[in-house]
């Protein structure tokens, strides 16, 4: 017969660390945090030895001391007799700079290349079909490097725009109303200057222009009261059935107070102009940057393109047609129904092509375009021969780049995706 | 009746009429497919004048080709004096010159052989990993082959490579023989059996043996790899090491330990979080850093284990997809039968999990193969920009860009385009299966 005293007393024994499941991932991971510990600890005790015999120590210090070289492109004012660390900051913005026009670039090309590889033109949809191939499946070190030899070896010297006084022509002309000129050592392209310019607020990064600012505010205040003005028609839609037409109110709204502000601080284009042997007036754009964003723009696009065309077939015809059966139009059709669904297709693989194209940009180092690899991870580095510093200190802030921009469209991505309930 | 108000019947029917013009034949698809509106017209029309310029620009560059040339200057003169004064064209002269170091770098071009064996034993090594029809005694060949791949391409001593190969032998015959009694002895035997046999027995026996039976091939040292060799070599090496790994950590990112799980997600987000470059230059800067004093190893071997680190986050990722996109009543089945957590994941899980997740795996193995290329940035002799440089830096080749840009372009698209047709092939087959 059985009683309770026959029930086992739960006394610990050892091996219920291995057999019992309650305490087995206990034991796992109190192992592997051990050998995590003494991994860490062997390659620390290492590093700690290594730097020790090179008679170097770990400190970021240097980042304060002068550095001493020029970079071509600076976003924000830097000289020489900076330190290294504004050196850095130069090379981050560049970084960003090129990435941000990059992945701008890459979407509008990708998201034609993708709508074209869907139309019904048989011509058309081959092309596109060709481009996406041809970029997809090359390095995009390829195209970067086909780049900067098209701008360097192909494109005319500066002094070939020169008007020859003996045939009165120029061996090379300007292109696009004589505003951008493509030469070997940079492509020249107007500026934006302000007759009645507001000045600038000084600040220790760098000094921001009060015109832009005013510029700015004035576009956001537009776009604001464009949304008012699309929710008071949507409200007038709903209680008489008839929207009021709009689209005419929306482009004055958003046209016309910008263009207002621009005129009245006096802004206009200066197109470059030749001077001697080089062009002035206008902006002298590096071919490295441009070649490092034409190359990360195209092959980016050829993904972006595939990845936008997925979207839109993912979405089922039935949408399309119970969309003109409530007699919607096509174009209503394409804003309301197709696009707010396919963009919840398309929106997670963009974010990781526009982490891709950000961490692809570090490729400027095949055309010498200065950015963060170039500054941090280039001369810095070899100037001041502290390898382990500087590149752990490049890898930390490409990690929060990215995990910034992941963060930043994932937020997107959460407004616009299918809520569930 | 009069006869005017008699009616006319027509006693057969009449021929059929041939279509309009507009509705069949050429007329037809044109009209459709190309002409179909009016925006469709001007998308034509500038289709075609997209074609139009690419070839008016191209043709002539290519029509104007010189093979037989050993130098830019005697390429221009036999374009000069063939199709007259300031016309340009292609000098493939020195991709016939030159072939063999944007396939095989400064490798001896006497032992040839060798790669190009290791190369053919690449596709009998993985044909049956891809075609599940083939007999599954081929994996056997598999599973030795990159230690073959390894002795076959640096060449040297035969004993070393057998040497590891009886290292896993030993812990694959730890694990079957106490497996059965017990997985934990099993799995500590398996782990310190070859550690300690490589630490202290490989050392004298392969001095023993190499005495005894001098069985060898002539060493070629790493800095002799270049061009496709190098991309293949790292590319595949970098995939073939990368996948238990990823395998791990994608099962790391599943598991409920807390300590296991972050550590994977940590790792997995570092290394996606980073450009490959960073990578490399920690793999010829930092390394010695990390490795006791005095280590010095090779550059090639530094870098594929860089790169096998950067491909196994990512090949994680493609895990870790295929494992959430199995049915949550595979799991649950598993627990039901009473299955432990590996053998669940050995038997039910990993077996379907992967089978979804190698198209995926394909296309990382292409975006690794093209990301080889960045190896330039370390010193190594990549196809794309290291052996062009080379071969520029010669003052016969002074000045030659497109010609290389082409050559090695044609061979990355040929071979990336191939794999990607492949995954697309096999992910329809898989849709297949899995409706």
């Amino acid at each position: 017969m059985t009683s309770a005293s026959d029930v086992p007393e739960h006394r610990f024994r050892l091996s219920q660390l291995i057999y019992d499941t309650r305490y087995r991932s206990l034991t796992i991971q109190v192992v592997t945090l051990m050998l995590v510990m003494a991994g860490a600890g062997w390659l620390i005790d290492n590093t700690i030895q290594n730097l020790h015999q090179l008679g170097k120590d770990f400190n970021f210090s240097f980042l304060g001391n002068r550095a001493g070289y020029d970079i071509g492109q600076q976003l924000i004012p830097y000289t020489n007799d900076n330190t290294h660390a504004r050196a850095m900051l130069v090379g981050l913005l560049n970084t960003l700079w090129v990435s941000v026009l990059g992945c701008a670039t890459a979407t509008v090309l990708g998201v034609i290349i993708g709508v074209l590889r869907l139309s019904n033109n048989w011509l058309v949809g081959r092309l596109m079909t060709v481009y996406v191939e041809t970029f997809r499946n090359i390095p995009v070190l390829l195209w970067i490097l086909g780049s900067i030899a098209l701008l360097t070896e192909v494109t005319p010297s500066p002094r070939d725009y020169k008007i020859d006084a003996a045939t009165g022509a120029a061996k090379a002309e300007m292109i696009l109303f004589d505003s951008i000129a493509f030469t070997n050592r940079y492509t020249a392209i107007p500026a934006v200057r302000f007759e009645n310019s507001l000045g600038a607020i000084p600040t220790p990064l760098a000094p921001i222009s009060l015109n832009f600012l005013a510029l700015a505010a004035v576009l956001i205040a537009s776009v604001w009261a464009n949304r008012r003005l699309k929710a008071h028609a949507a409200r007038v839609q709903e209680t008489t059935g008839r929207r009021p037409v709009t689209w005419w109110k929306s482009l004055a709204l958003l046209t016309v107070p910008f263009l207002g502000v621009f005129v009245a601080l006096g802004g206009h284009l200066v197109e470059p102009a030749l001077k001697g042997f080089n062009f002035t007036g206008g902006m002298n754009v590096s071919n490295a940057f441009v070649a490092l964003w034409a190359g990360l723009s195209l092959y980016t696009a050829a993904f972006i393109a595939e990845i936008v065309r997925a979207g839109i077939l993912a979405i089922s015809k039935g949408q399309t047609e119970a969309a003109y059966a409530l007699g919607l139009r096509p174009n209503r059709t394409m804003s309301l129904v197709v696009l707010p669904q396919a963009l919840r297709v398309i929106v997670p693989p963009l974010i990781s092509q526009y982490l891709n194209l950000t961490k692809n940009s570090s490729l400027a180092i095949a055309v010498g375009y200065m950015d963060l690899r170039g500054t941090l991870g280039g001369i810095t580095l070899n100037q001041t021969g502290r390898e382990l510093e500087a590149i752990l200190l490049m890898m930390l802030i490409y990690l929060a780049v990215s995990l910034t921009i992941s963060g930043l469209m994932n937020l997107f991505n959460n407004a616009v995706k299918l809520k569930e309930r | 009746m009069s006869p005017q108000s008699q009616s006319f019947v027509r006693a057969e029917m009449l021929p059929p009429k041939a279509p309009p013009a507009t509705q069949s034949g050429v007329l037809k698809w044109l009209r459709e497919n190309l002409f179909s509106g009016p925006l469709n017209t001007v998308l034509t029309l500038a289709g075609l004048a997209v074609v139009y310029l690419l070839v008016t620009h191209f043709y002539p560059w290519f029509r104007h080709s010189v093979w037989n040339a050993n130098s830019m200057a005697e390429c221009r003169a036999t374009i000069a004096a063939t199709w007259g004064e300031g016309a340009t064209g292609a000098c493939w002269g020195v991709i016939r010159e030159r072939w063999h170091q944007f396939l095989f770098g400064f490798y001896p071009p006497e032992l040839y052989w060798r790669p190009i064996l290791t190369f053919l034993g690449l596709f009998v090594a993985v044909a049956p990993v891809l075609f599940t029809g083939l007999p599954r005694q081929m994996l056997a060949f598999s599973a030795a082959f990159p230690l073959l791949a390894i002795w076959l391409l640096w060449g040297g001593s035969v004993w070393p490579v057998v040497m590891i190969a009886a290292g896993f032998a030993l812990g694959f015959a730890a694990l079957k023989v106490l497996g059965p009694r017990s997985t934990l002895l099993a799995t500590i035997a398996a782990v310190v059996g070859p550690v300690l046999f490589w630490l202290f027995v490989t050392g004298p026996v392969d001095d023993l043996l190499t005495q005894i039976v001098p069985i060898a091939l002539t060493p070629v040292a790493s800095d002799r790899f270049g061009g496709f060799l190098l991309a293949i070599t790292i590319g595949a090496g970098g995939i073939a090491l990368s996948l238990p790994l990823g395998v791990v950590l994608a099962l790391g990112r599943q598991s409920n330990m807390f300590l296991i799980k972050s550590l994977s997600v940590m790792f997995i987000e570092f290394i996606r979080g980073v450009p490959l470059i960073t990578l490399l230059f920690v793999a010829s800067l930092l390394l010695n850093y990390f490795l006791p004093p005095g280590t010095q190893f090779d550059i090639i071997l530094r870098v594929m284990i860089l790169v096998t680190l950067f491909a196994a986050a990512y090949i994680a990722e493609v895990i870790r997809g295929g494992l959430a996109a199995l049915p949550r009543g595979q799991y649950e089945a598993a627990d039901a039968l009473g299955l432990d957590y590996w053998k669940a994941q050995r038997l039910i899980i990993l077996p379907q999990a992967l089978k979804i997740s190698i198209p995926g795996i394909v296309s990382t193995f292409i975006g690794m193969f093209k990301d080889t290329t960045l190896v330039t940035f370390v010193g190594l002799f990549d196809p794309l920009k290291g052996i062009p440089d080379f071969i520029r830096a010669d003052f016969a080749w002074k000045g030659i860009y497109w010609e290389p840009f082409l050559f090695v372009g044609a061979i990355f698209f040929l071979l990336n385009f191939s794999m990607s047709r492949y995954a697309m092939y096999l992910e329809r087959k898989l849709k297949r299966d899995h409706r």
